[in-house]
């Protein structure tokens, strides 16, 4: 986790995440993995013992992590929301757009290239699920 | 037309210092070419035989004369001093250096363009009809839609990494100039019994492997909730695809594995949904967009005759004109299939002379088709012998508008490292093969699409005489097809059986021609016979 990036104030989970499945049968657990291809819905029911969600993502071309992520922020879910797996700088601006606030990247990520991908598009065109204001409501006040 | 404002151009421009940085990171090996693949397809930029090809987006086909202008000024200064339309309604340069690629971005965000989403597993540029705010059969522009949609549809966070490319086109008559359904959304605008206006949507359409007609999803969505209904579609898609075999990733096929009920359930579950998030764009934005649309200052009282004593130029007239919504203008289509060219190819200097014309004649506005020719949308009909007398001065004035000789092809082999065959060379055969100016008038409507490999950029499964180049033992082989068509009588072509060398089908399309020229009763186009008399008949012409 020397690598980790994180965008929460809180302390960092340490609990091990389990699989879904796992976390279903496991009323004590509250940190739990989604793997690609799960379906995020099932953890919307339990929601209120969640810490720490953690996204595995295979291969970074694999974008079911972005609606997992949404789908989990627009059913209400506060907690630490983390992508794990191949994550490359280009993802992690969408990424933080569709609600992750962690990130544990296989390869290092290199924070300023992080820091740049961050800041390079001042405004967005659609609302998602980190309070950007988009273009047109800019335009419409 | 429409004009970025501060925001849509800081919006381009960061892409341009995006994609520099990403070329930067390449070229210092901070990435590999895994890596960075995906990242310059969702700039368009493509690997190809012989360098790079940049494919720049020409949203909803409609460019100005200043677009075009420095679309010319590109192509002399990175590229060898032409372009080529594409069936996306979008231009590519086929000779890119990649250190040059940021350059050119540059270049085209100051005359507010991009190559954004051009390629990659992306939402791709929104195709539409391209005699919109022309033609006489439409409900409404559908452009201001288009136009929002691109906005709405442009880095959306969720959809930048989908299983694979995701295509909208837009039209809002009941004519198809757009093969509407061969999209994987597809939307028409339509007014219910209220007198609202909201779309007719289509889904799971795609030419490519497997190929498919989108069916209808939702007869009526509401105007102001189509981009929920977009993103409910591609939520469902982009969880549920399959991702262990990129042929197989399409949302068509997702369509065809859930089975189309099924998958407008989960899409309308989802879209009750997003309508509670406040994702849609308000009418106040829509209402911004569209006025950019408003119809041009047309000038009423103008002559309606068209002085026909020329005769080259009445055959124009007749091809390539078409009736306009307002009294006194024309539709004037250029075509781009010159007998013996390679279609869609066009000149830095014909580029220029076509912005000239349209600044000059068409309230500075130019269409692109999907059929690879261009279009000056608003011209008076007293002006259309001077725009033909330029054009013909440019080599632009070929009479031949959805006639046998305006072929659709893809760059093929050519170009291409994805083709198997070549399709430019089995054009321009059949091209000249059918040269003869009288017989092609005699076939009337007649249409030729080849594609060089199974992916179907050339459109052959919505050819009335589609023709798929296969790679058969290591020679180029040519399978023929019938009666597919793009059109709002939307069907796929049925292959006819063994494929032939080059100039074997040649000699077989020929044989479909002269069958149809037979059987034909009076008024038919050959679709309309290939449908009347059916497959067997043709199959026995062309086989024996």
């Amino acid at each position: 986790m020397a690598d980790a990036l994180r965008f929460r104030n809180d302390d960092p989970i340490e609990e091990p995440a389990v699989s879904l499945d796992a976390f279903l049968e496991q009323d004590g657990a509250s940190a739990v993995r989604v793997e690609a291809g799960d379906d995020p819905s099932r953890l919307i029911p339990h929601l209120a013992r969640v810490k720490l969600v953690e996204i595995g993502i295979p291969r970074f071309r694999d974008g079911r992590c972005f609606t997992s992520a949404r789908i989990l922020r627009e059913a209400g879910y506060e907690g630490e929301l983390r992508a794990e797996g191949d994550i490359l700088v280009d993802l992690v601006f969408f990424m933080r757009r569709c609600g992750f606030d962690s990130f544990a990247p296989q390869a290092g990520l290199n924070r300023a290239d992080v820091d740049a991908a961050l800041s390079r598009y001042a405004n967005v065109y659609q609302n998602a699920a980190d309070g950007s204001v988009p273009i047109w409501k800019l335009r419409h006040g | 037309m429409y004009q970025y404002d501060k925001y849509d151009q800081a919006m381009v421009d960061a892409r341009v210092e995006d994609f520099r940085d990403q070329v930067r990171r390449r070229i210092a090996g901070d990435m590999n070419d895994d890596q960075f693949k995906p990242l310059r397809l969702k700039n368009g930029l493509y690997l190809q035989l012989h360098a790079y090809m940049l494919r720049v987006a020409i949203p909803y086909g409609t460019l100005d004369s200043r677009q075009l202008r420095k679309l010319a000024e590109i192509a002399r200064k990175y590229d060898r001093g032409y372009g080529h339309f594409t069936t996306r309604q979008n231009l590519q340069y086929h000779w890119i250096k990649l250190e040059e690629a940021p350059d050119i971005l540059a270049e085209l965000a100051t005359v507010e363009m991009h190559a954004i989403q051009t390629s990659g597993e992306s939402i791709r540029n929104i195709s539409a009809d391209q005699y919109a705010g022309a033609a006489a059969d439409e409900i409404c522009d559908p452009r201001p839609w288009a136009e929002l949609l691109r906005q709405a549809t442009s880095f959306h966070p969720e959809f930048s990494y989908l299983p694979r490319k995701f295509k909208i086109c837009v039209i809002s008559s009941p004519a198809d100039r757009a093969a509407l359904r061969w999209h994987d959304c597809a939307l028409r605008i339509v007014r219910n019994e209220a007198g609202e206006e909201g779309f007719e949507v289509y889904a799971g359409g795609g030419m490519g492997r497997t190929p498919f007609i989108a069916y209808k999803i939702r007869d009526f969505c509401p105007a102001a909730q189509i981009f929920s209904y977009i993103q409910a579609i591609l939520r469902v898609w982009n969880l549920h695809a399959r991702r262990d075999n990129i042929h197989k990733q399409r949302m068509k096929i997702l369509v065809h594995d859930l089975g189309e009920e099924e998958f407008r359930r989960q899409v309308e579950e989802a879209f009750e949904h997003f309508l509670t998030l406040g994702t849609d764009f308000p009418q106040a934005e829509y209402d911004r967009i569209a006025a950019y649309f408003a119809p041009p200052p047309f000038e009423t009282g103008l002559p309606e005759e068209i002085d026909r004593t020329d005769p080259d130029f009445a055959l124009w007239v007749d091809q390539q004109v078409i009736a306009h919504k307002a009294p006194g203008y024309a539709i004037a289509n250029i075509s781009l299939k010159p007998i013996g060219g390679i279609g869609g190819d066009v000149t830095a200097e014909q580029m220029e002379v076509v912005a000239d014309l349209a600044k000059r004649y068409s309230f500075d506005d130019v269409r692109v088709t999907h059929a690879q020719n261009l279009v000056l949308p608003h011209v008076r009909k007293i002006d259309l012998y001077a725009v033909w007398e330029a054009l013909r001065e440019a080599k632009l004035a070929d009479a031949n508008l959805d006639l046998v000789t305006d072929v659709i092809a893809c760059p093929g082999l050519d170009y291409c490292t994805l083709a198997n065959a070549r399709s430019i060379p089995v054009a321009q055969k059949i091209q000249q093969r059918f040269a003869d100016m009288d017989r092609q008038r005699d076939l009337g409507e007649l249409k030729i699409k080849i594609s060089g490999c199974i992916n179907a950029c050339g459109h052959h499964h919505a050819g009335h005489i589609g023709i798929l180049g296969v790679d058969r033992k290591g020679t180029e082989n040519y399978q023929l097809l019938l009666g597919g068509s793009g059109a709002e009588d939307t069907t796929q072509a049925k292959i006819t059986g063994p494929g032939f060398d080059e100039d074997g089908v040649v000699d077989a399309v020929e044989r479909a021609v002269e069958c149809y020229r037979t059987l034909r009763d009076p008024g038919e186009r050959f679709l309309d016979t290939y449908r009347r008399v059916g497959f067997d008949a043709f199959k026995e012409a062309i086989y024996g």
